[in-house]
């Protein structure tokens, strides 16, 4: 009963099996994951909802106990993977861009991202720069050009705080627009990308930097003009009239991407089951309504080619970081 | 018109027996979860989102299961709070100040059932007003930007000093202490850690359920360790509960402070920064300068029951104005919520309203069914929660620190917070000793981060010009209201009491005129 929490508790004392278990090879037993936050933040949604498609889609044959370990900016619930669960078959960790960021920027103390396995990415949130219907901006360019000539016009509001992805995602457009001291653009940390919309419609800042998903809501009742998207190329669906970054002229990619990782000391018969439920679940039609309900743009990598992708990105973080003072 | 047609949809949508259970089901277990400290609204909802997605239940299903829990949590915080002096939840903080003393007098059944009835017309008027002006409350919502917030939050500081204690000194000093343990964690502003000493589980800030539960329910069980020996129970108190349905002319007397709390209460949630433990706060403080003219609000005068406890229930119904109509939460519960709407495929923000009327719609007439049978259930089962006063302390006591670990543990799963959590207990006991008041200490850990941080954000913006704090009329009219709150009382209190005293002594020598 030792990692019993009152989530499973409530899911023991309500019931909570399902039936019909069909999928051969590796199947959990007890089926966890952990959402390195408080409820109601990205990590534990992406745990619930992967946890209830793949109990929808028969992938798993219990329901999937949500576990919130919060703490650290997600560093609490990876030391306890790595130092206590490093041998749990049944466990995987909800992870995103910000996970990497905080490696790259050594904020979990003793971490690295080779202490566990790195599962799938089940989808990716571009980054998305916008400013109010009303602003008289309406190119990046633009918009670049006022913090070029005076970086003390423009205020940008973002969800995470400083240093943190959505400030990196600015600053990798301005620092590829050319912007000489990337350090001197106006970066106010608000608590979430919703309370950071606001304040945009509010007028007390100039400028968002965010989620497709944060900004969708606002997107559609036209309060919110995006400006650019941080994606290769336009995204498919509503989010295609929207204008890259690179078509501007702005060669910058800010992909906050979901996924899992697992302990690092799993069996390899887990980790490839693993590998393959999550691969299964991301080819469902279920979770295509889901990520285009959400926002969300196709990223589909697993197993090795996922873990590939997660060193890069920790060691472009790393570097942006560097380049702009805030690891030395 | 439209609005009532849209509002018989919903019902329609609402009443079957399915709904109806689950929002049966859903109070039950939320006034359950209220009531037992650590365990609150937040982490109710949390609980059922696995049970709601195992049922397979649609979106409206889902949401009046939900909400129900939501609602009954609130309603079901005030119960230890009167009874144990321990806050189930943090907006019933203000509910003990109090609530305690009543049942002490012997007056739990009137506080009880006075407080359901708070609660029920705090939750039916939020309704309305959710129903009639969230699309205008949205812009109210909207004049707040960082130096707004601020001015609100120095407005709850300034009025803190006579909420808790007599000692103004006191206050002072646990309102710092709040606003310093506030600090701990990686400062947002700049991504450094403060007091952190390198623990990594302190880097999110010290969790206000774990300071709540520490300070209230686990120095209550140090006390009753400290005075275990000496005094044997049944000697020590004659249990009085009281009648079960508060008098009418108790009813009469707190109505007025329950219409005013609810209408701050209601405002407090809706504005995505402040959420119903501000709410309730202020409904308190307020009515404590507009009632209390004979200093018995904090020696369970039963209008310092209702006005906290209609605040927060209101304030609960007004954090569902920004969550639906902006997509930003404004409070731990709705940002659950929110993210339960998110994995139903449904988009709240400005046009969840007219995309999504039967969802919306639907939830607006699952609340009142479910303030109704709230109201239902909690009357008469009153008598039922007394019967937890005639539980001797030797056996309640362990099943208070029993319930307050498991709730810590549960929700984060860290066993660093449950050290936390007897650090808080022992420092409650120290202070309870030197009889500092321990609800400033809890308002300035709970507000103390977004006060800092909308200050420096305001200030950022503004490159430094800290006139920026008080550029609109919103903020300087809430700077002047803070103002006077901290002032009158200083100027006024010693009027006032100087004329009371003159007035007792004409009253004493009248008395003496009589019995002479």
């Amino acid at each position: 009963m030792f990692h019993a929490t009152r989530l499973s508790l409530a899911a023991l004392l309500l019931g909570a099996t399902a039936l019909g278990a069909q999928a051969e090879g590796f199947m959990p037993a007890n089926p966890e994951c952990i959402a390195p936050a408080n409820p109601g933040g990205g990590w534990d949604f992406t745990c619930r909802q992967v946890g209830k498609t793949l109990q929808d889609q028969k992938l798993i044959d219990k329901t999937m106990q949500v576990v919130n370990l919060a703490g650290g900016g997600g560093g609490v619930a990876f030391a306890e993977v790595v130092n206590k669960r490093n041998a749990d078959d049944d466990l995987i960790v909800a992870a995103s861009s910000a996970t990497a960021t905080r490696l790259a920027q050594g904020a979990f103390p003793g971490n690295t991202m080779d202490q566990v396995r790195w599962v799938a990415s089940v989808g990716a949130d571009y980054g998305v720069i916008a400013v109010a219907a009303s602003s008289p901006v309406n190119t990046l360019p633009e918009l670049l050009d006022m913090m070029k000539a005076d970086p003390t016009s423009v205020a940008v509001a973002g969800g995470s705080a400083v240093g943190g992805w959505d400030h990196l995602k600015v600053l990798i457009a301005a620092d590829a627009y050319g912007v000489d001291d990337v350090r001197k653009v106006k970066y106010i940390a608000f608590d979430g990308g919703g309370e950071a919309v606001t304040q945009l419609l509010a007028g007390s800042v100039q400028a968002f930097t965010g989620d497709i998903s944060e900004a969708k809501g606002f997107v559609d009742s036209g309060d919110i003009k995006v400006l650019a998207v941080l994606a290769p190329e336009r995204l498919e669906g509503e989010f295609g009239k929207f204008p890259t970054a690179k078509e501007q002229g702005v060669d910058a990619i800010g992909a906050n991407w979901r996924g899992f990782y697992a302990p690092g000391g799993m069996s390899d018969a887990a980790y490839d089951g693993w590998v393959e439920k999550i691969g299964a679940l991301y080819a469902s039609d279920e979770w295509k309504t889901t990520m285009e309900a959400n926002g969300m743009a196709p990223l589909d990598l697993q197993g090795a080619a996922f873990e590939a992708f997660v060193a890069d990105s920790v060691a472009q973080i790393e570097s942006i970081s560097r380049e702009i003072g805030i690891i030395k | 018109m439209d609005t009532l047609t849209s509002l018989a949809d919903g019902f329609a949508i609402a009443i079957t027996w399915q709904n109806l259970s689950l929002a049966l089901l859903g109070c039950l277990l939320g006034t359950i979860m209220g009531a037992l400290p650590g365990l609150g609204p937040s982490n109710g909802v949390a609980i059922l989102i696995p049970l709601a997605f195992t049922l397979g239940l649609g979106a409206t299903p889902s949401l009046i299961l939900l909400t129900s829990v939501y609602y009954g949590a609130m309603y079901g915080g005030r119960i230890s709070s009167i009874l144990l002096n321990i806050p189930g939840d943090e907006p019933a903080m203000m509910t003990c100040l109090d609530g305690y003393p009543m049942a002490q007098k012997g007056m739990a059944g009137e506080a009880l059932s006075l407080s359901g009835i708070a609660s029920f017309v705090g939750s039916f008027l939020a309704t309305w007003g959710l129903i009639l002006l969230a699309p205008q409350l949205v812009k109210i919502a909207l004049l707040f930007g960082p130096a707004e917030y601020f001015a609100l939050f120095t407005l709850a500081f300034a009025t803190l000093g006579g909420v808790s204690s007599t000692n103004q000194a006191k206050s002072a000093f646990a309102a710092a202490l709040g606003l310093g343990l506030a600090m701990i964690g990686v400062d947002t502003q700049t991504g450094v850690p403060r007091l952190t000493f390198g623990e990594v589980h302190l880097y999110d800030g010290i969790d206000f359920l774990v300071a709540i539960v520490g300070l209230f329910a686990l120095s209550e069980v140090f006390i009753f360790l400290e005075h275990r020996h000496g005094e044997s129970d049944a000697a020590h108190r004659k249990i009085v509960i009281g009648r079960l349905w508060p008098p009418l002319s108790m009813i009469r007397q707190s109505f007025g402070a329950m219409l005013r709390a609810s209408g701050l209460g209601f405002l407090a949630g809706v504005l995505p920064g402040a959420g119903a433990s501000l709410g309730a706060f202020l409904s308190y403080s307020v009515e404590k300068k507009v009632s209390d003219r004979n200093g018995t609000f904090g020696k369970g005068d039963p209008r310092g029951v209702a006005a906290p406890e209609a605040g927060n229930n209101a304030a609960a119904g007004g954090a569902l104005v920004p969550m639906l109509a902006l997509g930003v939460p404004g409070s731990g519960t709705t940002a659950v919520l929110l993210a339960v709407l998110l994995s139903l495929n449904i988009t709240p923000g400005p046009l969840l309203f007219t995309r999504n009327p039967d969802v919306v719609w639907g939830l607006i007439a699952a609340l009142f069914i479910a303030n109704i049978m709230l109201l239902a259930l909690n009357i008469p089962m009153v008598g039922l929660f007394t019967r937890v006063l005639m539980v001797p302390p030797r056996i309640l006591m362990p099943v208070v620190a029993m319930v307050s670990f498991v709730g810590i543990y549960g929700i984060s799963g860290s066993s660093f917070d449950l050290l936390v959590m007897v650090g808080f207990g022992v420092m409650g006991w120290a202070l309870r000793k030197l009889d500092v008041p321990l609800v400033p200490i809890i308002l300035g850990t709970l507000l103390g981060n977004a006060m800092e941080s909308n200050m420096r954000r305001a200030i950022t913006i503004s490159d430094g010009d800290w006139s920026a704090l008080v550029a609109s009329p919103l903020s300087i009219a809430l700077w002047a209201i803070a103002l006077a709150g901290f002032v009158l009382p200083i100027v006024v209190g010693k009027l006032v009491k100087t004329r009371m005293l003159g007035a007792r002594r004409t009253e004493q020598a009248e008395e003496m005129d009589v019995t002479d």
